[in-house]
C-alpha cells in the first residue's frame, strides 16, 4: 500500500471519514504520521474553541476579581480557585461522570458524555481561570497615568474600558497569555485518557501515537512523531499571537514593545 | 472493620457508610493517598538533584558539557508534557532491559527488535519473569519517579540557571578578589544565595508537580485515580457485601477537594517560607520588608 492510499484512507480517519479499521500489523512510518497527524484535528478543534470561548469569560472573571463588589469578586475568586487548584486530568474525570450522572436526570447532557462536548466544556472553563488570572494581573499593573488621562478626558463607564483598559490590559497580558494558548493545546492530549471514550477508536493525536507505542512496543519513532507535530503548532501559535502582539504593541516606541518570549510549562 | 460489620444487608444509614469505608479495598484507596504522597516526598528532592546537575552542567566551562546541560533543559522543555511521561516509562523500562541484556548475555545473536516484540533474554529481564509481585509494584513505581525526576528535573534546572544568574555579579568578584577559587566561589558564595531568587520559580514547580501527580495512572501505578474508579463503579449484590450504583463522581470530587486543600496548604506554606527567606536580603521583597518593619 502507497503512502498515497495511506493517506486518503487514514488522513481525516479521527472523524469517522475513510478506512474503519486501524491498521494492526506491519506498520508503515507513513501510517504512523498520517493517523497521529489525523489524530491533531482533535487538538486543533479543542484547542481553538476553548481558547476562543475562554477569551471572554477569562476577561469577565478578571473584571470580577478586580471588581469592588463582593458578590461579584468572590464567585470569580473561587472560580479561578478551584480550576487554577486541581489538576486538569481529574476535572475531566470529574465531568465526566458528573455528566454521566445528570444524564439519567435530564437527557439534555447526553452529548456532554461524549468528548467533543463535554471536555470543550472542561477546557473551556479551565482556560478562562487560567487566562482570568492572568488578565486579573494585567489589569492590576495598568499604569496609574493611563486611567487618569482616560478619566481627564471624560473617558467613563464602557467607552472606558473599551478604549482604555481592555486593550491596555491585552497588550500587558499578551506574553504570559501566549503561553497559557500553548500549554492550553498541550492539555488537549489528556482528553482521551481521562474516562472520555474515544467512539470506534476516533481519538486525538496522543491516543493514535499511544495506540502505535501499544502495538508495536517501540516508543522511539510514534512519540518524535507526535513531539513533531507538537513543535509545528506551537511554531505557528507563537507566530500567529505574535501578530496580535505587534498590532497591540503597535502605538509604543520600538523599545517598550513586549516581546513574546516561548516560555513552556508542564501539566496544569 | 467493626464487629457490627458482619452482616452488611442488615445494616443502614451511617453505620453501613462506617462499614462500607472500612473495607479492605477502601484501606487500599487509603494507602494510595500515601503513594501520591511518597511520590512527592522522593520525586521533588531527586528533581531537585537532576535540575542542580542540569544548571551546574549549563553553565560549566568546559564546553561539552554545558551543551549537555543546556540540551537537557531545552529539549525536555520543548516537548509536550504527557507524551514525555508516556514515552519515558516504556523507553526507560527497554532501556534498562537492553543494557542488562548486553551484560548477560552477550552470545545472544538474535535482533532484540523481532517485528513487534522487544525480546531479552530471560537472565535480562526487569523484574525477573519469577518475581513476587510487590517487586513489580515496587519496580513500575520505581519508574515513575525516574520519569517524574527527568522531566520536572529539567523545569527545576531552568529555574535554578535563572536563579544563580540573577546573584549579583559583584558578590562573586568579591569573592574572587578574596581569593577563592572557582569552585569555592560557586559552593560558598553563589550556591547559598541562589535559593532566594529560586524559590518562586521552585514553588511554582511544586504546585505543577502537585498537580502532576495524578499521571501516575497512566504510568500504570495502583494511585488514586486508579481506585477512585475501581471503587465508584457500579457494584451489584453478586460480587459484593456493599451493593451501590455509580458512585465515580463522587469519588472524583473527594480527589478533587484533595488537591485543592493541598495546592491550598502549600501556597500558605510556601508564602511564609518566603518571607523567610527575604528576610534581610538586598532585594525589592527584603526591601519591602525591611520599611513595614
Amino acid at each position: 500500500m502507497s503512502c498515497w492510499e495511506t493517506l486518503a484512507d487514514y488522513a481525516l480517519r479521527s472523524v469517522g471519514i475513510g478506512e474503519r479499521l486501524l491498521p494492526r500489523s506491519d506498520f508503515t512510518i507513513c501510517q504512523q504520521v498520517v493517523l497521529i497527524g489525523s489524530g491533531m484535528i482533535w487538538n486543533v478543534y479543542f484547542g481553538v474553541l476553548a481558547l476562543c470561548s475562554g477569551f471572554f469569560l477569562a476577561t469577565a472573571v478578571a473584571l470580577g476579581k478586580a471588581s469592588h463588589s463582593v458578590w461579584l469578586r468572590k464567585p470569580s475568586e473561587w472560580f479561578i480557585f478551584i480550576f487554577r487548584g486541581s489538576p486538569l486530568f481529574i476535572q475531566f474525570f470529574f465531568a465526566y461522570f458528573l455528566f454521566l450522572s445528570l444524564k439519567q436526570v435530564a437527557p439534555i447532557f447526553t452529548p456532554f458524555t461524549s468528548a467533543w462536548a463535554g471536555a470543550l466544556v472542561v477546557l473551556f472553563l479551565n482556560t478562562a481561570a487560567y487566562s482570568g488570572e492572568i488578565f486579573y494581573g494585567a489589569l492590576l499593573s495598568i499604569p496609574k497615568g493611563d486611567t487618569e488621562a482616560a478619566d481627564a478626558y471624560g473617558f467613563s463607564g464602557w467607552a472606558r474600558f473599551r478604549r482604555i483598559i481592555w486593550p491596555t490590559m491585552l497588550r500587558l497580558a499578551w506574553p504570559a497569555y501566549t503561553n497559557e494558548a500553548i500549554f492550553l493545546f498541550h492539555a488537549t492530549t489528556l482528553v482521551f485518557f481521562s474516562g472520555f471514550p474515544a467512539q470506534q477508536q476516533r481519538g486525538d493525536a496522543l491516543y493514535y501515537a499511544n495506540y502505535f507505542a501499544d502495538k508495536t512496543f517501540n516508543p522511539f519513532i510514534p512519540y518524535p512523531i507526535l513531539a513533531g507535530y507538537f513543535i509545528l503548532l506551537t511554531l505557528l501559535l507563537i507566530g500567529l499571537f505574535g501578530l496580535v502582539n505587534r498590532r497591540l504593541n503597535r502605538h509604543l516606541p520600538r523599545e517598550r514593545r513586549a516581546k513574546v518570549r516561548f516560555r513552556p510549562n508542564v501539566i496544569r | 472493620m467493626f464487629s457490627y460489620c458482619a452482616d452488611p444487608d442488615t445494616l443502614s444509614g451511617l453505620t453501613w457508610l462506617s462499614c462500607y469505608l472500612t473495607t479492605g479495598k477502601h484501606m487500599a484507596f487509603y494507602v494510595s493517598f500515601g503513594t501520591v504522597l511518597l511520590l512527592l516526598a522522593i520525586t521533588a528532592p531527586t528533581a531537585l538533584l537532576f535540575g542542580f546537575g542540569g544548571a551546574a552542567a549549563a553553565r560549566a566551562r568546559f564546553f561539552p558539557l554545558r551543551w549537555v546541560g543546556k540540551a537537557y533543559i531545552s529539549v525536555v522543555r520543548g516537548v509536550p508534557d504527557i507524551a514525555f511521561f508516556l514515552f519515558f516509562v516504556i523507553a526507560l523500562d527497554q532501556g534498562f532491559e537492553w543494557l542488562r541484556h548486553k551484560v548477560k548475555c552477550p552470545d545472544w545473536d538474535q535482533p532484540i527488535r523481532q517485528g513487534s516484540d522487544f525480546v531479552v533474554c530471560d537472565a535480562a529481564k526487569l523484574p525477573l519473569g519469577n518475581a513476587a509481585q510487590w517487586v513489580h509494584e515496587t519496580y513500575g513505581f520505581f519508574l515513575a519517579v525516574l520519569t517524574f525526576a527527568i522531566v520536572f528535573g529539567a523545569f527545576a534546572a531552568n529555574v535554578l540557571f535563572g536563579a544563580m544568574r540573577a546573584v549579583p555579579h559583584a558578590q562573586l568578584e568579591t569573592a574572587e578578589a578574596y581569593g577563592m577559587t572557582q569552585r569555592q566561589t560557586f559552593w560558598r558564595i553563589l550556591v547559598p544565595q541562589m535559593w532566594v531568587y529560586a524559590l518562586p520559580g521552585l514553588s511554582n514547580l511544586w504546585m505543577v508537580l502537585i498537580k502532576a501527580t495524578p499521571l501516575l495512572f497512566l504510568l500504570g501505578v495502583e494511585d488514586i485515580v486508579y481506585w477512585a474508579r475501581e471503587l465508584g463503579g457500579t457494584k451489584t449484590p453478586r460480587f459484593t457485601d456493599y451493593p451501590h450504583g455509580d458512585w465515580r463522581m463522587w469519588y472524583f470530587l473527594v480527589l478533587l477537594i484533595f488537591y485543592l486543600a493541598f495546592t491550598r496548604v502549600s501556597e500558605v506554606v510556601l508564602d511564609r517560607v518566603m518571607k523567610k527567606l527575604t528576610h534581610g536580603q538586598a532585594t525589592a521583597g527584603g526591601e519591602a520588608q525591611r520599611k513595614a518593619a
